[in-house]
C-alpha cells in the first residue's frame, strides 16, 4: 500500500526551477533515502510534502487524500478541512530542530498531542514519557531545549514528531546541525524506528548511513530525480554520471 | 512658602502626571496592538496607510502632536478642543501606541519562521500557533524595549506643561518664578527619579521571571 505518491511535481521560486517532474512513491514500511548536492530541491521537495511550500503543478497524494492534484488540466489544492487530515498522516524532522524553547521538553512534546488531538494531559504525558525513554531522555522531562545538547534537542524534536502517531515521518538532514560525534545518536534513534518498520523518508548526506538502513534511495540533482532504486545498487554500482560524481565526491 | 505647602502645590502636579502616564500606558498597550495588526496587514493599502501613519508619528516631535491635537480642532473644524487634559490624552495614546505597536512588531517578527513551519506540520491553528507559540516569545523579548518606553513615557508626561497643563514641572515652574526660589525643581527630579526607580524594578523583576529559558 502506498502511503506517499508524488507524481510529475513542479516548483518554482520566481524563475528558478526547483522541482522539475518529480514522480516518487512510500509504501508502507520503507524507508527512502534522498541524496544528492546541495541546492538540488531536496528540502523543497520535503516541505512541498509537508505543506511548508506550496507546489506549482502535480500530484501529492497520501492514501486517498489529494494535497494537489491536477483535474481538467487545473490546478486543485486541498481544502482546509482535507488539509487538516493530511498534516495527521506525516510528521516532520527539521534539520535545525525547531523546538519550541520557552515550552520545557515534555510541553513540546505533549503540547501538539493535547490542544491538537484532544488528549488528555494525563495521557499524552504518559506517551511522552514512553517516547522519552525511549530516546534516552527520560531525566530532561522537565528541561528547557536550551539546556540540552543538539543531539538531544533533536532526539526530542524525533519524539515530538512522533508523539502525534503519524503514519510517515520525514527528516530534512537531521544530522546536519550537530557535532560529528553526536550524529550516530541521531542516526541510532532512525534505526530503531526502521526496525520498528516506521515508514520515513529521510534527506541525509550519511551516505553509509543511507546504504545501511534504506529499502530504497533516491539521487536528486538540478531538481530532477537522477537515479534511484536499491541501496547497494544506487550508492555501490550508480549507473548515471552524476550520481558516480557526487559519490565519489563525498567519499574523498 | 514652606516645603509642606511646596509638597502639596506639587502633589497636585505629580496627580496629572500620573493621571496622563496611567490613561497613555493602560489605553496604548493595546491600541498598539491594533496598530500592529494593521500594519502587518495582508491587505496592502490598510498596510501602507498604517506604515506612513507609523512615519508620521514617528518623525515628528511628541510636543507639536499635542499642540496640533489642542489647537487643530478649533482652527479646521471651528470646534473647541474643550479640555487641555483630553488633548494631552490623545496625542500621548496616539504616540505611544505607535511606538508600541513597532516593538511588538518587530518581537513578532523576530520569532524564526521555523516556530510557525515546527506548529504548522504538528496541525496546530494559525491561531494556536499565535497564542501557544509565538505571542509567549514575543513577550519575554518585548520586556526589555518595553520597559524603555514606559519610563520615557514617565518623563515626556512633562511636555503636557506646552499646552499649560498643570502636572509636575508646570506646578514646580510656576512655584519658581513666583516664589524666586530653586528647590522645587530639584524636589520634582525626585519624584521623576523614585518613579523611574521603581519602574526599573519593576521591569528587572518580570525581565528575572521570564528568564526561565533563554532566547
Ligand atoms: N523560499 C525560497 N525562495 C527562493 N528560492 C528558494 C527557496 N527555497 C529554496 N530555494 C532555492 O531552491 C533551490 C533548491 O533548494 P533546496 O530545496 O533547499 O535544496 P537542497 O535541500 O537540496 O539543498 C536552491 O536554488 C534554493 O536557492
Ligand atoms: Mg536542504
Amino acid at each position: 500500500m502506498n502511503i506517499l505518491e508524488i507524481k510529475n511535481l513542479h516548483k518554482a521560486f520566481g524563475s528558478n526551477v526547483v522541482l522539475k517532474n518529480i514522480s516518487m512513491s512510500v509504501s508502507k514500511g520503507e524507508v527512502v533515502s534522498i541524496i544528492g548536492p546541495s541546492g538540488s530541491g531536496k528540502s523543497t521537495l520535503l516541505r512541498c510534502a509537508t505543506t511548508l511550500e506550496v507546489p506549482d503543478s502535480g500530484e501529492i497524494k497520501y492514501f486517498d487524500d489529494f494535497l494537489i492534484r491536477t483535474e481538467n488540466e487545473k490546478t486543485v489544492y486541498a481544502d482546509k478541512d482535507v488539509l487538516k487530515k493530511i498534516r495527521h498522516h506525516f510528521g516532520l524532522v527539521f534539520q535545525n530542530f525547531n523546538l519550541f524553547p520557552h515550552l520545557s521538553v515534555m510541553r513540546n512534546i505533549t503540547e501538539a498531542p493535547i490542544i491538537v488531538d484532544g488528549k488528555s494531559k494525563k495521557q499524552a504525558e504518559s506517551e511522552a514519557m514512553e517516547l522519552l525513554k525511549k530516546m534516552g531522555l527520560s531525566d530532561k522531562a522537565d528541561a528547557y531545549p536550551c539546556e540540552l545538547s543538539g543531539g538531544q534537542q533533536q532526539r526530542v524534536s524525533i519524539a515530538r514528531a512522533l508523539a502525534l502517531n503519524p503514519k510517515i515521518l520525514f527528516f530534512d538532514e537531521p544530522t546536519s546541525a550537530l557535532d560529528p560525534e553526536l550524529t550516530g545518536d541521531i542516526l541510532r534513534v532512525i534505526r530503531e524506528l526502521a526496525k520498528e518498520h516506521m515508514t520515513m523518508v529521510i534527506v541525509t548526506h550519511e551516505i553509509d548511513f543511507a546504504l545501511h538502513v534504506s529499502d530504497r534511495v533516491v539521487f536528486m540533482a538540478d531538481g530532477y530525480i537522477v537515479e534511484e532504486g536499491a541501496p547497494e545498487d544506487v550508492i555501490n554500482n550508480p549507473s548515471n554520471e552524476r550520481t558516480k560524481s557526487f559519490l565519489s565526491r563525498l567519499q574523498k | 512658602m514652606s516645603f509642606s505647602a511646596v509638597t502639596l502645590r506639587l502633589l497636585d502636579g505629580f496627580q496629572a502626571t500620573l493621571f496622563i502616564f496611567f490613561v497613555t500606558l493602560f489605553a496604548s498597550l493595546p491600541l498598539g496592538m491594533v496598530i500592529t495588526a494593521c500594519s502587518m496587514s495582508k491587505f496592502k493599502p490598510l498596510h501602507w496607510l498604517t506604515r506612513t501613519f507609523v512615519w508620521i508619528i514617528r518623525g515628528t516631535p511628541l510636543m507639536l502632536q499635542v499642540i496640533v491635537v489642542f489647537f487643530g480642532p478649533g482652527l479646521i473644524f471651528d470646534v473647541q478642543m474643550r479640555s487641555r487634559m483630553t488633548a494631552v490624552l490623545v496625542a500621548f495614546i496616539i504616540n505611544y501606541a505607535t511606538y508600541f505597536s513597532e516593538i511588538y512588531r518587530g518581537g513578532i517578527e523576530s520569532i524564526p519562521i521555523g516556530q510557525h513551519e515546527a506548529g504548522q506540520v504538528l496541525g496546530m491553528s494559525k491561531r494556536q500557533i499565535f497564542f501557544r507559540i509565538v505571542l509567549p516569545q514575543v513577550i519575554k523579548r518585548i520586556v526589555p524595549p518595553m520597559g524603555n518606553e514606559i519610563i520615557t513615557l514617565v518623563k515626556d508626561t512633562s511636555l503636557a506643561n506646552i499646552i499649560a497643563v498643570i502636572e509636575l514641572v508646570m506646578a514646580a515652574k510656576t512655584i519658581v518664578s513666583n516664589e524666586h526660589i530653586i528647590w522645587p525643581l530639584f524636589y520634582i527630579g525626585v519624584f521623576y527619579l523614585l518613579f523611574c526607580g521603581v519602574l526599573t524594578i519593576l521591569f528587572n523583576f518580570i525581565e528575572k521571571k521570564l528568564n526561565y529559558y533563554k532566547g
